[in-house]
């Protein structure tokens, strides 16, 4: 099947700074696809060269087969974007707001409020937008980007600034998004976010990508192996550091962690030490994915 | 179509709930029209205060037809007590005090208030003059006639009516461009409308469209109220005001549109549209008439929009001149139009980054 969206070699400067510094990555079609990185890494240029805002230096961009600049009309109602601010007339409820947009694409008041309903804001359809929580202009923004029904969604950032709580309800929303088939192409500098929601995930950092793959085989790739840790007063330091298959042993007041990349034989030993108390299994995450990429400690 | 609609629709409402927009463009002016009309309705229909001290043959003894052109230039009240009557002239209740010795009229003012004085006993003197010519038995030499150049109904509300409402225009248009593209800038709602399918001039004829119908409905009730409320008379070809207006209402959002261009922030092109506004008003003649302004000043007017706009509103409505004196103001007025908006054009931008 032809790629949803082809970017070949982009690259974009602004002045002296390389926003974008060679880039190349394919999206399938339905595929949940993440770009994520630190502020200032290049994701929002990317999406808005591939969304056809801007132009790329150079480099080849395609998107569903087309080429998204010039502003190519016969793309726009194929594609919903969701932009990092919310974007909203103002002072229109939040039913006006999805009803207008509908209307731009042609749709129904109907589907409009259908949207409404899926993303749980029908108690605040007569609430002007000024008065809506974060979470909830969020959840409008995603509608609208997705009343007209495209084929391909961006979103950018949808999680930023929100809560811990907000955010964890929106990730149910996003993860049903590419259910019947759509494809997502999603920006974000939450690692978790982009564990637990994305197929693929691009990894970016000053204009590059470092590494492109699932975040399963990104963190398999790492060969980090896992950390076993239980409470301090369960085994005493030098027992761990004797155990089969333990690495390195740390300690500090809450806990006694081991590392290994043998977690079963570890397990089975502290089992037969009745030393299971406050067991916690953490296997390597896409934070420490970055660390070893870069070098230094993953600022959001 | 369907997206002109659609947006034309969501910025009008928008506006119909900004309380601050709504009262800054329609009720704010509406507080000048009121209290120019009530206030100064009655000027230069007030009478001068005059004594009758004893018995003026002069002024009893007027023939009807004078009597009731006397009768509009004073308002005689009669006493015996001359003395009383000299301290009410000293006092300022009165004008003059008015006394006949023999064949001689005497009259007592103050030099408090010299003016007033002066145009009393002007006023009575050409009476004294008129009597004198009766007196001598022979027709007059000379005939007078005074008649003023405006409709007789002319009030002070005829003058204020168009001026203000060019001022509410002004402001009404200038604001909405300005705050629209500055707003929907910041919130990204421009560039979100980019991604979709409705095209750039459909989005501006949508801002453009609401503008003029904001425009039209100040004039309504502008004119509507002047009208019904404070005997504002309209001439001829008013309805040439109409185009005036959309011409205006042009150059007004293109100003709006250079503000809005300039400024980064809602709060910073608001303050820039004030900036604009209100010192053209002032010096368009929209609160006070230019007529005695000094000849620079007349000059630097005639650089402005809304000068061109008040003059074409006061010729056709109030003025009583042709539906084609119009057209030269409209002129004017796009020339203005196009001007602004390629000097906005220079700093005008998509995004606010």
């Amino acid at each position: 099947m032809a790629d949803t969206i082809a970017v070949q070699d982009m690259r974009k400067t602004y002045g002296d700074l390389k926003a974008v510094d060679g880039v190349t990555f394919s999206v399938q079609p339905g595929e949940f696809f993440g770009i994520l990185g630190p502020n200032g890494a290049g994701k929002t240029t990317i999406l808005e060269i591939v969304e056809g805002l801007r132009a790329a230096d150079s480099g080849s961009v395609s998107l569903l087969g087309m080429s998204p600049w010039p502003r190519n009309s016969g793309l726009l109602p194929r594609i919903g974007v969701q932009l990092q601010a919310s974007a909203f007339f103002e002072r229109l409820t939040a039913r006006e707001q999805i009803r207008t947009f509908a209307s731009l694409y042609g749709k129904s008041t109907s589907t409009a409020d259908e949207w409404l309903s899926r993303v749980g804001l029908d108690d605040k359809a007569d609430t002007r937008t000024e008065k809506l929580s974060g979470g909830q202009l969020q959840r409008l923004s995603i509608a609208c980007a997705l009343v007209h029904g495209p084929e391909v969604v961006f979103l950018d950032e949808p999680t930023a600034a929100l809560d811990p709580q907000a955010r964890r309800n929106l990730w149910d929303l996003l993860s049903s998004l590419n259910s019947d088939g759509r494809t997502v192409v999603l920006t974000t500098h939450y690692m978790d976010e982009a564990e637990i929601l994305c197929d693929r995930v691009a990894i970016m950092d000053q204009g590059r990508i470092l590494q492109l793959d699932s975040p399963a085989a990104l963190i398999r790739a790492l060969d980090a192996g896992v950390r076993i840790s239980v409470e301090p007063n369960a085994l005493d330091p030098d027992t761990a550091r004797g155990l089969p298959g333990v690495e390195s042993v740390e300690v500090d007041p809450a806990s006694i962690s081991m590392a290994t990349h043998d977690p079963t034989a570890v397990l089975g030993e502290l089992a037969r030490r009745e030393a299971l108390r406050g067991l916690q299994v953490k296997s390597a995450t896409l934070e420490d994915v970055f660390l070893t990429l870069t070098g230094r400690e993953y600022r959001a | 179509m369907s997206g002109f609609r659609s947006l034309a629709l969501a910025i009008f409402k928008g506006f119909l709930r900004d309380r601050q927009a709504v009262f800054f463009s329609v009720f704010f002016p509406l507080m000048f029209l009121v209290l120019f009309g009530g206030i100064f309705s009655n000027q230069g229909q007030s009478k001068l205060d005059v004594v009758e001290v004893g018995k003026v043959g002069l002024i009893d003894d007027l023939p009807a037809q004078a009597r009731a052109v006397f009768g509009d230039s004073f308002s005689v009240a009669k006493s015996d007590d001359l003395a009383a009557s000299i301290k009410k002239v000293r006092d300022g209740d009165v004008v003059l005090a008015i006394e006949q010795q023999g064949k001689k009229i005497v009259v007592h003012y103050s030099n408090a208030d010299q003016v007033q004085a002066a145009t009393a006993q002007g006023t009575l003197q050409s009476f004294i003059q008129a009597a004198n010519v009766a007196a001598s038995g022979k027709p007059p030499t000379f005939g007078y006639a005074a008649r003023p150049v405006e409709d007789k109904s002319l009030k002070t509300i005829q003058f204020v009516t168009p001026g203000l409402l060019g001022w509410a225009i002004a402001t009404s248009a200038t604001f909405g461009a300005a705050a629209t593209l500055v707003g929907w800038r910041r919130s990204k709602l421009l560039r979100r409308l980019r991604l979709a399918p409705v095209s750039t001039q459909s989005v501006v004829a949508a801002r453009i469209g609401v503008t003029l119908a904001i425009a039209l409905m100040q004039m309504a009730i502008f004119l509507g109220l002047g009208v019904a409320a404070f005997g504002l008379r309209l001439t001829g070809s008013w309805w040439m005001g109409i185009p005036l207006l959309v011409c205006g209402t042009f150059s007004f959002m293109a100003l709006g549109l250079l503000a809005g261009s300039i400024a980064q922030t809602v709060e910073g092109a608001t303050s820039l549209a004030n900036i604009f506004v209100l010192p053209m008003a002032f010096l368009s003649g929209s609160f006070f008439p230019l007529d005695n302004a000094p000849g620079w000043l007349n000059v630097v007017s005639h650089l402005l929009p809304l000068r061109h706009l008040n003059d074409g509103m006061l010729d056709v409505m109030v003025r009583g001149k042709g539906p084609t004196s119009a057209l030269a103001p409209m002129g004017i007025l796009l020339g203005f139009t196009v001007v602004i908006l390629l000097i906005a054009s220079r700093f005008f931008s998509w995004d606010s980054d």
